[in-house]
């Protein structure tokens, strides 16, 4: 889908959210539900931020360091796309005590679901750096330049353009996880519509007007990183740009 | 090492190069003067490209060592002896080499002009003032000064091929490889670029190497043709007497080939 | 006492059977899904309103949470006097959810099978029925076999999340264990751990799978 349609379908949620929140009392959830949203899109943020960073590491640790490193950035990714993102956040909350470590529920949240989310992005980097063809290397060293400056300069910008989308994937995989946080006592969108729910019964029109919610978050994001594409793009492919 | 000025500019020596079982290159010996310019032809797959590459450290060697400017660049001297180059030894002497490759290898995602002044400035650590001047002189002289702010994707194969040829220059290198430059292109196209490296022979005094299969051009511009034949050098010699009176007979039969081709 | 061997084994048993409703869950969810992908993969590709409605069905599901979607179905579905128990209500949100998904799967495998063996087969007046059933769909599912392989193992890791609706798989027991014992380390991490060996596992199979598929369609 284009940007335009995209876009079509953020306004039609929207929409269909003002009037779901005008009609009858359904008014009275709104700000809970909002309060809710809000600290979703927190975890998410900071989640994705975290995720992008560990992802980046691991996959220069493993395409680049020593030995033991890139054993360890190995380790990481397999262990964190093997178990699941709701066992490694009952693991943080729950075991972790047991060893005196004690956590605010938001550190553990987004501890748990950016490494988790940063295991699967690795990949996605390691994918898009060894996708930069090999004569760009080759031209760097003809140039004369260091590895370093290669990767800073070179490298790594084009492989940027290369992992804009399945990262766009990845940030609306861990917006949605971001729900598990309620199994761990946080009040998120989810846990917000649970309650609402459990105290007014209202359950269709609490758990649609949540879902929409959630939607435009994802819609959001995806016309954000489609943005962000076009926008790199521009002047690297034909007919495009200036 | 004292200062000699009729020592080679490049000196390959026992140089041996070797893919597997397959042995690419067999103990080469070829000296290339100061300001010399030199054409390789030969047959597909006999190693042309492998020589320019292991000059330009892209290759390791299996064997012998190669000297730039009176210094080994495969290996360092250490008490006397001569043992592999470290990283830093490398790049030292890599600055005085620069290389234009077949496919270009523009940085897509910069400008002609980002082109050039990258390595000026992430290498030699110009300012950038100083490095766009440089570059904007060189994308002068390749005649693209108009094309500065175009991005490779921008620009036909011809004038990507000049943008690669100033962002080498940039760099100031006493010797320039080019592998190939204008096979990539459409003929229309060839002699824009022929004429750019014309001019450079002529107007600088800098060591040229090239892999070519444009006997005119060879012909009418090196100093020097060499014919490679499964890893070695057939027969060398000036263009004039190798291109009309070849001695060797793998060079009569290639020759006649190629002459039949065009 | 860092990992204490005498609550492990007493708990592995009960973690054991927890485990199979794990698994059971995990093939009944795919099962369906694969199934309901197919169905959903067919109406995206069939007219205009059928199809932007599928598409738009695919696009909801994919874009919101798996679990706000448990909820839902759990307690959307007695509204309209369908009062399911948890573990059916779960496996019924994850076939919809992982259906979605697949059905994106098949839309490419399908998509990929040349036009000239459709056209082929009007030419020799074989039904669409038959076409599809005997000629399309034979081609368009060994290269996407991979694909929903990696589906299965997803879905796998995402049966944790029946949890929430207090369905007894491994999580679920392991959480209630650790609170009537106050340990959670051993139950946590050997559910961590049996998760680990066996996606670890799968991810090796579904390799293997690719390969020989790949083979295969080579010769
Ligand atoms: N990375 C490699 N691995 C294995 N063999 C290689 C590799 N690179 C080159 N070769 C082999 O080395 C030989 C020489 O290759 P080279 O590229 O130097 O040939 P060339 O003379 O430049 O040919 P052409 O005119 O086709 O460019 C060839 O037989 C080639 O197959
Ligand atoms: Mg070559």
């Amino acid at each position: 889908m284009g940007i335009p349609s995209l876009a079509a379908m953020l306004a039609t949620a929207l929409i269909a959210i003002a009037v779901l929140a005008a009609s009858g009392d359904n008014a009275i959830f709104m700000p809970g539900l909002l309060e809710g949203a809000w600290l979703t899109v927190r975890i998410a943020v900071v989640g994705c931020g975290l995720a992008v960073i560990t992802a980046t590491a691991a996959a220069l640790c493993r395409l680049y360091g020593p030995a033991p490193l890139r054993w360890l950035a190995v380790t990481y990714v397999e262990f964190f796309r093997g178990t699941s993102a709701l066992v490694q956040l009952f693991w943080l909350f729950f075991v972790l005590p047991d060893f005196g470590i004690f956590m605010e529920p938001f550190t553990v949240a987004v501890l748990g679901l950016g490494l988790n989310v940063g295991a699967y992005g690795a990949e996605v980097v390691r994918g898009g750096i060894q996708g930069v063809q090999r004569g760009q290397w080759e031209a760097t060293t003809a140039l004369n330049m260091t590895r370093w400056q290669a990767l800073r300069r070179i490298i790594l910008p084009q492989a940027f353009v290369a992992m804009i989308p399945p990262w766009g994937n990845l940030f609306i995989e861990l917006l949605k996880s971001t729900a598990l946080v309620s199994l761990i006592t946080m009040s998120d969108l989810t846990f917000k519509a649970r309650t609402l729910n459990d105290f007014s019964m209202q359950t269709i029109p609490i758990f649609t007007l949540a879902l929409l919610m959630y939607l435009v978050l994802s819609l959001t994001i995806t016309i954000g990183m489609r943005w962000l594409e076009r926008k790199s793009l521009r002047g690297m492919v034909r007919g495009r740009g200036r | 090492m004292t200062e000699t000025v009729d020592r080679p500019m490049v000196r390959f020596e026992g140089v041996t190069k070797r893919y597997g079982s397959l042995t690419v290159l067999d103990s080469l010996n070829l000296d290339i003067g100061r300001g010399e310019k030199v054409a390789i032809i030969g047959p597909s797959g006999s190693g042309k490209t492998t020589v320019l590459r292991m000059l330009m450290t892209l290759e390791r060697i299996d064997g012998g060592v190669i000297w730039v400017d009176g210094e080994p660049m495969t290996h360092m001297q250490k008490n006397g002896k001569l043992v592999p180059a470290e990283a830093k030894h490398l790049r030292r002497v890599r600055s005085k080499i620069g290389m234009v490759f077949q496919h270009f290898n523009l940085f897509p995602h910069m400008t002609a002009l980002g082109n050039c002044i990258e390595a000026p400035m992430t290498v030699l650590g110009l300012p950038r003032r100083e490095a766009e001047e440089r570059a904007a002189d060189l994308l002068n002289l390749v005649g693209l000064g108009e094309k500065k702010g175009h991005y490779p994707a921008q620009l036909s194969g011809g004038q990507q091929q000049r943008v690669a040829i100033a962002r080498a220059l940039a760099m100031r290198p006493k010797i320039m490889l080019f592998d190939e430059v204008t096979s990539a292109l459409d003929p229309e196209l060839c002699g824009e670029v022929l004429q750019v490296i014309r001019k450079l022979g002529s107007e600088h005094d800098l060591t040229m190497l090239m892999v070519t299969h444009q006997m005119g051009f060879a012909k009418e511009f090196a100093d020097r043709v060499c014919f490679f034949y499964q890893g070695k050098i057939c027969e060398q010699g000036e263009p004039r007497e190798l291109f009309t009176a070849p001695k060797n007979e793998r060079t009569q039969q290639f020759l006649r080939a190629v002459l039949e081709a065009v | 006492m860092i990992w204490n061997w005498e609550y492990t084994i007493e708990i592995l048993p009960v973690l054991a059977r927890a485990a199979i409703v794990t698994i059971e869950a995990t093939f009944l969810s795919f099962f369906i899904a694969l199934v309901l992908g197919l169905v959903l993969a067919v109406l995206r590709m069939s007219g205009p309103i059928v199809g932007w409605l599928a598409s738009a069905f695919v696009e909801l599901v994919r874009s919101t949470p798996l679990l706000i979607q448990i909820f839902f179905l759990f307690f959307v579905l007695p509204r309209f006097g369908i009062v399911l128990d948890a573990f059916t209500a779960g496996i019924i949100a994850l076939s919809i959810h992982y259906g979605c998904y697949c059905s994106e799967v098949y839309r490419a495998g399908l998509e990929a099978v040349p036009r000239g063996q459709w056209e082929a087969c009007t030419a020799l007046n074989v039904s669409s029925w038959h076409t599809f059933k005997n000629i399309i769909l034979p081609q368009a599912i060994p290269p996407i076999v991979p694909a929903l392989g990696n589906y299965l193992v997803a879905l796998f890791k995402d049966t944790p999340l029946l949890s929430a609706i207090a369905v007894l798989e491994l999580v679920q027991t392991a959480k209630n264990l650790g609170s009537e014992n106050f340990r959670y380390t051993e139950p946590m991490t050997i559910v961590g751990v049996a998760f680990l060996v066996l996606s670890l596992v799968s991810a090796v199979a579904i390799r293997w799978l690719e390969r020989r598929l790949n083979r295969r369609s080579v010769r």
